[in-house]
């Protein structure tokens, strides 16, 4: 009996690289319910903050970690059982448990990144799990496929999920012929190609949603559904984030740029706005971005609108965004007749970041649809 | 996209590529040439520690194997910055400095103020800096405040193999003469360093760890033995300890004052790391100025963690003894969290 009915909490892995992090605070008590889904504790990384959500359901009975302490990845934090587990029990799994050795893990034995050799140029993607679905992760301007880091997992307990840096990104190839929506969607169009995807459900951030978009009327029966996150290409109007990244030289302006991304901007790290300064201070990256801006965004106009073209034809839609978006009006989420319409509070820009658990929900019900 | 490397290879890199981006870079120096594939050329060994491997063959007449006068062959690539060309001098250990003082810190470092700011010297002095290497009081020494001290020359240290690639470039691409500083002891040292090229700006310190509770100041392989010591005092379960801050400072001319001070504001605590003599040394000019400067702002006194007022020794027991160690470094810092 015992093992299923006692789960234990422990220190979230999010990213490859994460190796320890901060219990910052509990944000239940002894003897709250949890429901799958829960927040029940927050952890700090060196690259971001978030909150760990319940996977199980249960009273937690005991909390084990202490606020504003350091503890491995997979040590235990805290125990969740069920009413009818005598507390002796609970005491000897605590006593009991022994934290893994990093590494020894099965998800450790996956790469972590791979490249694929498209037309576009070389890719770099990452790939979690399998099954009859296929996900696609297409990112915003400036953004990478580590942008994912709360939802690839969760999204790949039931499907192939795929996240790509675009060209132009990350640690994709640094030029881009004609940059611009047309250009981005041949090379999203050429990585479908290439891994042998021949229909995928798209969820797309930002420009990631209008490169979605365009896809779905590019090549309609590649596209099974769209989620578009607080997306470009649903309306005219967008604030100035993308020139103030791109006029960003330094990591004091940078921190302030990114932190119009969050509701939360405590959610901006030392670690997350050196990790961008070192994308952007890659030779080509500053030539490319500036001439993508001018192409998809300049004069401070979306030039671009794949939303109004999809009346008629469009897959099933599922558009969320975070009420406090800064970036991109919230109203443009109405925009797109006949899709299903999400609007989360206290979240930004990076919505699918602030609020992952609601997010990677409402894909996973989405694609289930 | 980025892989693991050696600071030895990311220089390499650096250099291949920018020779390779501009015809002007040019590399001169103490046998620098050769390297690979040497039939009926000079094969030597890419300089004493093989940073330059390899270059000779790919650039060809580009990597100039010089005659041993450093008085010579520094004035000639300061001369052919100001007609120019982009030179990389390599001038093995900094030590051999005094030999061509004058060419570096009279003419280079002069030229732009005296002719009315008309003259550039792009001109990069790379040389080895650094004790621990058993190699002795004239192949060991930390001279980098010498040259902080003089305005007209910016002054370069990596600690590590990604830095160590963005410095290198920016320094080939700067238009002022640029004294850079490779410690010996980093250059098997390895980190994720992207294939692209890239610069990172001068006069931008790196916090390389956060922590709320006492910054330490530091460069070069001083780093690591700081982070040694940040690691060691850091709070674990159920017992107490002291989070550390620790800025790289990366360039020490220009100096990133805004990083120091604003983190010695957080903490109130500052311990300076250098592996140079403690008489006007970059620990005591940090010191000075965040005295100067954030007064108000310090709980306890001004730490500094220097190696003595000695040659360094040639015993390797004496050695090991002269350079700050990360127990130094964690005394220090228990010392000023006490007041």
């Amino acid at each position: 009996m015992t093992g299923t009915r006692i789960v234990p909490i422990v220190m979230p892995k999010w990213g490859l690289s994460m190796k320890e992090g901060k219990l910052t605070g509990w944000l239940l008590q002894d003897g709250s319910r949890i429901n799958v889904g829960d927040a029940i504790l927050e952890v700090e990384t060196d690259k971001i903050a978030g909150a760990l959500e319940a996977s199980d359901a249960g009273i937690l009975r005991r909390r084990v970690g202490e606020d504003n302490t350091v503890y491995p990845v997979k040590a235990l934090l805290g125990v969740i059982a069920d009413p009818a587990v005598p507390d002796q029990e609970i005491d000897a799994y605590i006593a009991a448990y022994v934290t893994p050795a990093a590494g020894v893990d099965d998800e450790d034995q996956v790469p972590q990144y791979e490249f694929a050799d498209t037309p576009a140029g070389r890719l770099r993607y990452a790939k979690r799990g399998s099954g009859g679905e296929t996900v696609i992760l297409i990112h915003g301007f400036g953004g990478d496929l580590d942008n994912w880091l709360f939802n690839i997992d969760a999204l790949a307990e039931k499907a192939a999920v795929y996240a790509l840096d675009l060209p132009g990104h990350g640690q994709s190839v640094k030029a881009l012929a004609n940059p611009g929506l047309a250009a981005m969607t041949a090379a999203l169009n050429g990585f479908l190609d290439k891994l042998g995807v021949a229909s995928a459900h798209l969820v797309g951030h930002s420009m990631g949603g209008a490169i979605a978009m365009q896809m779905a009327l590019d090549h309609p029966a590649k596209v099974k559904s769209l989620t578009l996150i607080c997306s470009s290409g649903l309306g005219p109007d967008i604030g100035n984030y993308v020139e103030n990244f791109i006029a960003a030289q330094g990591r004091k302006d940078m921190k302030q740029v990114l932190e119009t991304l969050f509701a939360d901007k405590s959610l901006v790290s030392r670690q997350l706005v050196d990790d961008v300064m070192k994308y952007k201070r890659l030779d080509g990256v500053d030539a490319l971005l500036k001439s993508l801006n001018a192409a998809l965004f300049g004069g401070g106009r979306q030039h671009d609108a794949p939303g109004g073209k999809l009346t008629g034809k469009l897959p099933p839609a599922l558009v969320i965004w975070g009420k406090s978006d800064e970036v991109i009006p919230v109203a443009h989420a109405h925009n797109l007749p006949g899709a299903d319409v999400h609007i989360l509070e206290n979240a930004g820009h990076m919505v699918f970041m602030e609020k992952a658990g609601d997010v990677n929900a409402l894909i996973r019900k989405h694609i289930a649809a | 996209m980025a892989r693991n490397i050696t600071m030895r290879q990311a220089l390499n890199e650096a250099i291949d590529q920018e020779m390779t981006r501009d015809p002007n870079v040019i590399l001169m120096g103490e046998d620098i040439a050769g390297g690979q594939g040497g039939e009926g050329e000079l094969d030597a060994w890419g300089g004493p520690l093989g940073v330059t491997k390899g270059l000779y063959h790919k650039h060809p007449g580009r990597v100039l194997d010089t005659p041993l006068s450093e008085s010579a062959f520094i004035g000639a690539a300061i001369g052919a910055a100001v007609s120019g060309m982009r030179p990389i001098a390599e001038l093995m250990f900094i030590d051999f400095m005094g030999v061509c003082f004058d060419q570096i810190f009279n003419q280079a470092a002069k030229f732009k103020y005296m002719f009315g700011g008309k003259a550039e010297t792009p001109v990069v002095i790379r040389a080895m800096v650094g004790a621990g290497f058993r190699a002795a009081a004239q192949h060991s020494q930390m001279l980098t405040p010498l040259f902080t001290h003089i305005p007209g020359l910016k002054v370069v240290c990596p600690s590590n193999a990604y830095d160590a690639k963005g410095l290198l470039i920016q320094s080939i691409r700067d238009n002022d003469p640029v004294i850079f500083c490779e410690h010996k002891n980093l250059y098997d040292t390895e980190a994720d360093v992207p294939i692209e090229s890239y610069a990172i700006p001068f006069g931008e310190a790196n916090v390389v760890r956060d922590g709320a509770d006492c910054t330490i100041v530091t460069y070069g392989m001083m780093v690591h033995r700081a982070l040694d010591a940040a690691e060691a005092l850091k709070p674990r379960v159920a017992r107490g300890g002291v989070e550390c801050e620790v800025i790289d400072l990366r360039t020490l001319s220009p100096i990133d004052w805004d990083t120091v001070m604003e983190s010695v504001e957080k903490t109130g605590r500052l311990v300076c790391v250098d592996e140079a003599h403690p008489r006007c040394s970059i620990a005591s000019d940090v010191s000075a100025m965040v005295a100067q400067e954030c007064f108000k702002s310090l709980k306890g006194p001004i730490q500094m963690v220097t190696a003595p007022h000695t040659p360094v020794p040639f015993s390797p027991v004496l050695e090991d003894l002269y350079l700050p160690s990360a127990a130094k470094i964690a005394a220090a810092v228990k010392k000023t969290m006490l007041q």
